[in-house]
């Protein structure tokens, strides 16, 4: 349906893109908006790659996104950001976290991580760059980086004119959602991400 | 209005059962399915749930409970259903006496299984009521709604999932518990003795059944909107597309054939209303059946000479989206970015500490081996650089296709040893049955026994060897050697070894391999993502320290990188990811110049 926006967050095993897509589904069924979120669970815990697909608006019917269907794709590991390229629409917005993990093959010195990649995607497509986990780093919980990027995927989706989103109580949301005792640093990483441009 | 809630398909079914009056659920961890008993597991003490040791055991309990009185249900991945066939197929012809719901979780397109099946076949062969949800909500409501057809007409009912459903989230309005009474036992030997003389009563009166759900798939489910057509406008224009569809593939037909077409939306996909089918047909001027993997419907429709368009567009294999679909059907993609870089592919691996690494390392150093596995994390052992496993079917069946391979070798006149590589839990499912069938027939393979203390691969499940529960009760402990003895091992060729010391490992081993009898080596060393629990916290004590590698030292020989390890980096210089490793120390023993080092 046109009227209905697809959001792509991708990373490795361990990111912490799950709990992020979470809070982004929440939050936007606060909103009142028909949310459908798919993950995909099984291997991908062994370091393998994962990806949540989220998708919103006022009726949903697939829970998953096709190719040259995500108006923003959150990648929370470079390559992976490549990886999913062909699923980003025309006109749509990537966010990058400048994080790099070899895969195994790259370990094993079979392959090579890939060069130029944030570059080229830059070329391509709205890129917005962000070094997330030094960013969480500086905030003393280096585990927050998830935070950081869900709050950049908010701002690049309200600057794009879904302001819908602006209003959307996050922090009580991220709140709900994370450990007391590490409420005050998310709500930090959250802002960081805000901030981020 | 209840609270609406998101949740996924697996925990929208545990939702609906608990607000059934489900009493007794049962079953086997199988991604996709998993959840579903997690879930079950959090409505204690309304619901008692349990992790059986395998499909037939969880299948055959649930049948148990429903024969006694109460709701029950039992779930398991698609590849599970073979394993409960058996008596899934006989239960048929019995019934219930409380509802049984049988959940069968299918995995198109292969994300975590050895197959693709399409289990909505089963339904076919097994002649079961089949409901197929296509959201979460739909998961609530046909799982209330199986419990009540399963009592209505005497049958197990077939709820049939795909990962998509099982793993989406989408809303569901949840209601309170209403409990099912419970119906006093009164003993009925011509319903539950399947004797011949008897099961051929029972068989009769399965036509008698099939009409009566035939009646109800044509009639009250489509009044229901369980079956329900959903006509286009009458002011649309243009060819008059009708599609029939059902599960997930009913949202994506959604999104690609849009508002200007039609839809026969199927909830009840068995028996499957082919008179409805065929007044939709009267209705549209093209009648496409979107439906993942097989033609089941289709093969169906055609049969009763229903002309439609089917397989021969949409794939007959891997899972379908928007975009295949729109594809199949118009010929047309969405623009998409194009890139000449290419990645380089992520595959799972063994984790950094994973016990198992110690295993399949020391048996990359032996000659002239066939390595037999079975299914879970330790299948991961067949990658590179271990690359030590040569085949890998089912669960359990890692012993006996090495019996197999074993003899046949023998008579060959063949030199070849067999090694079998089972997991704890794998053991415990059908293991066992092989390893007594070893030691019955006298075939002299080297079973391994990985046992690192809880079923890993679904995400951290107890099993008979854990010593809980699925709802946190003290177990007994299954004791794996003396099990392994009571089948006919005999002690000298029993071993219990820390897969992470070499040493011990290679030691063991080695006495197997010079043995002419069947032995097990039991590599015992929990899952390094395992919660200790109890005694455990100092039973299985950190092996060691971070380690780094000494750069003098070193003398980039990278044997250490033939572990596999995800924590070592075999870059122009070999060097360890300190924040990864976690101390297993497994790499020290490999270095021949002493340049690993601990922190």
């Amino acid at each position: 349906m046109s009227n209905t926006k697809a959001i792509l967050l991708v990373g490795v095993g361990g990111q912490g893109t799950i709990l992020a897509s979470k809070i982004l589904s929440e939050g936007l069924v606060s909103a009142g908006f028909d949310v459908k979120m798919s993950e995909i669970h099984g291997m991908s815990q062994r370091g393998g790659n994962v990806s949540t697909q989220i998708r919103y608006g006022e009726k949903v019917y697939s829970p998953i996104i096709g190719k040259g269907e995500a108006d923003v794709i959150v990648a929370f590991e470079v390559m992976e950001a490549l990886r999913w390229i062909e699923y980003l629409t025309e006109g749509g917005n990537f966010i990058i976290n400048n994080y790099e993990i070899p895969s195994v093959p790259i370990l094993m010195g079979a392959a090579k991580y890939p060069q130029g990649i944030l570059d080229e995607l830059s070329s391509k497509a709205k890129t917005r760059i962000l070094n997330a986990n030094a960013i969480a780093e500086k905030l003393g919980n280096k585990q927050t980086q998830n935070i950081v990027l869900l709050g950049a995927a908010i701002r690049a989706l309200s600057d794009s004119g879904d302001t819908a989103l602006n209003a959307i109580a996050w922090k009580e949301i991220i709140t709900r959602n994370v450990k007391a005792a590490f409420t005050e640093v998310n709500i930090q990483a959250f802002e960081e991400g805000l901030r981020a441009n | 209005m209840g609270e609406k809630k998101l949740l996924t398909g697996d925990e929208a079914v545990a939702r609906g059962a608990w607000e059934a009056g489900l009493l007794f659920a049962s079953a086997y961890p199988g991604t996709p399915s998993t959840e579903i008993l997690e879930n079950l597991a959090e409505y204690k003490p309304d619901v008692y749930a349990e992790w059986a040791p395998n499909e037939k055991v969880a299948l055959e309990s649930a049948i148990g409970a429903s024969m006694a009185g109460v709701r029950s249900l039992a779930a398991m991945k698609h590849v599970g259903v073979n394993v409960a066939a058996d008596p899934l197929f006989t239960f048929s012809y019995t019934g219930v006496t409380g509802g049984m719901v049988l959940v069968s979780a299918d995995d198109p397109g292969l994300h975590s299984s050895q197959n693709e099946q399409d289990n909505r076949n089963y339904a076919n062969a097994a002649k079961l009521l089949m409901l197929e949800p296509s959201d979460s909500a739909e998961c609530v409501k046909f799982t209330k709604l199986g419990f009540e057809l399963s009592e209505r007409f005497d049958t197990p009912v077939l709820l049939r999932m795909t990962t998509r459903v099982c793993h989406s989230k989408s809303l569901v309005e949840l209601s309170e518990r209403q409990e099912a009474p419970i119906i006093p036992y009164q003993p009925n030997i011509q319903k539950y003795v399947m004797t011949p003389a008897n099961a051929r009563v029972r068989r009769a009166k399965l036509s008698d059944r099939f009409q009566y759900e035939l009646a109800f798939s044509e009639g009250e489910a489509v009044e229901m909107g369980l079956n329900r057509m959903e006509l286009r406008a009458t002011e649309s224009a243009g060819e008059h597309i009708g599609v029939v569809c059902s599960g997930v593939a009913y949202q994506y037909a959604k999104e690609v054939f849009g508002e200007n077409a039609s839809y026969l939306k199927l909830g009840v996909t068995w028996p499957m209303p082919v008179n409805l089918v065929r007044e939709f047909r009267s209705k549209v001027d093209k009648l496409y059946i979107v439906e993942e993997v097989d033609p089941y419907m289709e093969n169906q429709i055609r049969a009763a000479g229903i002309d439609c368009i089917g397989k021969e567009v949409i794939p007959e294999w891997d899972e379908l989206n928007t975009d295949i679909v729109r594809k199949a059907v118009f010929g047309q993609s969405s623009p998409t970015l194009t890139t000449e870089l290419e990645t380089v592919a992520r595959p799972p691996a063994l984790c950094a500490g994973c016990p198992h690494r110690g295993l399949f390392y020391a048996l990359t150093k032996r000659k002239d081996i066939i390595i037999t596995g079975d299914i879970g994390c330790y299948t991961l052992g067949s990658a590179p650089p271990l690359s030590a496993m040569h085949s890998t079917f089912c669960m359990g069946g890692s012993i006996s296709t090495g019996h197999g391979a074993a003899k046949a070798l023998e008579k060959a006149g063949s030199n070849l040893k067999i090694v079998a590589v089972i997991g704890d839990s794998t053991f415990f499912h059908t293991g066992v049955n092989s390893l007594m069938n070893v030691t019955y027939n006298g075939s002299n393979i080297i079973t391994i026994i990985l046992d690192n203390r809880i079923t890993a691969m679904t995400g951290q499940q107890q099993n008979p060897g854990t010593g809980y529960t699925l709802q946190g009760e003290i177990a007994p402990e299954a004791d794996i050697p003396k099990l392994c003895a009571a089948i006919g091992i005999k002690e000298e060729n029993i071993f219990v070894v820390n897969p992470l010391r070499l040493d011990e490992t290679n030691a063991a081993l080695d006495k197997a391999f010079a043995s002419d009898n069947a032995s097990v080596i039991i590599t015992k060393w929990p899952c390094i993502l395992k919660k200790l629990q109890g005694e455990e916290t100092s039973l299985y004590e950190s092996l060691g320290n971070v380690c780094y590698i000494d750069q003098e030292k070193c003398k980039n020989c990278k044997i250490c990188t033939k572990t596999g390890c995800v924590a070592i980096y075999n870059g122009d210089r070999v060097e360890i990811n300190e924040a990864m490793c976690v101390g297993c120390t497994l790499c020290i023993q490999t270095c021949p110049f002493d340049a690993i080092i601990e922190r």
